[in-house]
């Protein structure tokens, strides 16, 4: 215990910045999904289980759109797309852990991966513990903040309109960072291409599993051509 | 809410499980610390780039532009986030004050 103990005090230093990322995004969450009409068990199911954010704010839409697995299994699959990369440089780190990895594979979100990847445990932490502290101490920001943001709503009152424009400015804000780093501007720009001629074509219900696929081809048709031009 | 509460926990455990899928596929596939193949690595960058710029989309798809107020609160909401962001590099900021604009303004 007296071990945990010390991980765990050793820990939550690093964690804070992600805390109050956290605790504001998921009191949107939770304000948000509080305001379509979902009782508390929904918010905390859902960052309990889920615990991804951007998929968070996406799946409020989806419970509002109709019983369509098949679209569900895809939006998750291609918006936590880029979490299948993060285990690669912790295989190694997550190698040696015991009963702690599976939750540790569970609970890798954006800020974990990158705290995982960047801080070491101080002299006099178990290197396990420590780890395995960062991620709890998040997942537990994320709930909390879920939880504050359902009261919070629920307090009000007043079912805020318009509220779930914070999905569109989290999403704003993520685009505008990974055009600010250089990557991947021409896929960027291929995402809101698709996105609109798909939505023009086949309608607002419909139009997410075309666009997505017609990503998925032009980025391969786009690698296919740029190989065959190296070789020739 | 049109969905039974039965339906609502299939979706949102189909939603867990994915989730979980794909961060434990490299845990899966690659026991050992082993090279992707290239092709995995170039998605993994351009794929996410992608799918953010679609979801932006996907939050606009129900606007309408050919009848008032004609997209123009989620356009000045839009923005404040994005001169806000440039300006103060502050993401909860941004996102903060685009979202209270636009709640007042719908």
């Amino acid at each position: 215990m007296n071990k945990n103990l010390a991980a765990l005090k050793a820990a939550f230093p690093f964690t804070l910045p992600v805390l109050a990322g956290y605790i504001f995004m998921g009191a949107a969450f939770g304000m948000l999904l509080q305001s379509r009409g979902w009782g508390v068990f929904w918010v905390l199911g859902m960052s309990l289980f889920i615990y991804a954010g951007s998929l968070q704010f996406v799946a409020v839409g989806i419970l509002a759109g109709g019983f369509r697995p098949v679209e569900a299994v895809l939006i998750a699959l291609m918006v936590n797309a880029r979490h299948i990369f993060y285990g690669l440089p912790l295989l190694g780190e997550f190698g040696g852990m015991g009963k702690e990895r599976a939750y540790m594979i569970f609970s890798l979100t954006d800020e974990t991966f990158s705290l995982l990847c960047s801080v070491k445990p101080p002299v006099g932490a178990e290197k396990n513990s420590f780890y395995f502290c960062i991620a709890a101490l998040n997942h537990f920001y994320w709930i909390t903040g879920s939880l504050a943001g359902f009261f919070a709503g629920a307090a009000v009152e007043m079912k805020l309109k318009g509220l779930d424009f914070v999905m569109t400015a989290l999403f704003t804000v993520i685009f505008l960072k990974q055009w600010e780093r250089g990557a991947g501007r021409k896929p960027a720009l291929l995402g809101v291409g698709a996105g609109i001629v798909c939505r023009c074509v086949f309608g607002a219900q419909w139009f997410i599993i075309p666009a997505m696929g017609l990503i998925l081809l032009v980025l391969t048709l786009a690698r296919f051509f740029s190989a065959r031009g190296e070789k020739a | 809410m049109n969905l039974s509460s039965t339906e609502a926990v299939i979706l949102i455990g189909i939603m867990a499980l994915c989730t979980f899928l794909t961060r434990a596929l490299p845990f899966m596939l690659f026991p050992a610390r082993r090279g992707l193949p290239a092709f995995v690595v170039e998605l993994g960058g351009s794929l996410p780039c992608a799918v953010i710029g679609m979801l932006i989309v996907y939050c606009l798809k129900d606007v309408s532009f050919s009848s008032p107020p004609y997209g123009a609160p989620e356009a000045v909401s839009l923005a404040v986030v994005i001169l806000l962001y440039l300006a103060a590099k502050n993401s909860l900021l941004a996102i903060a004050a685009g979202t209270a604009l636009y709640v007042v303004l719908v």
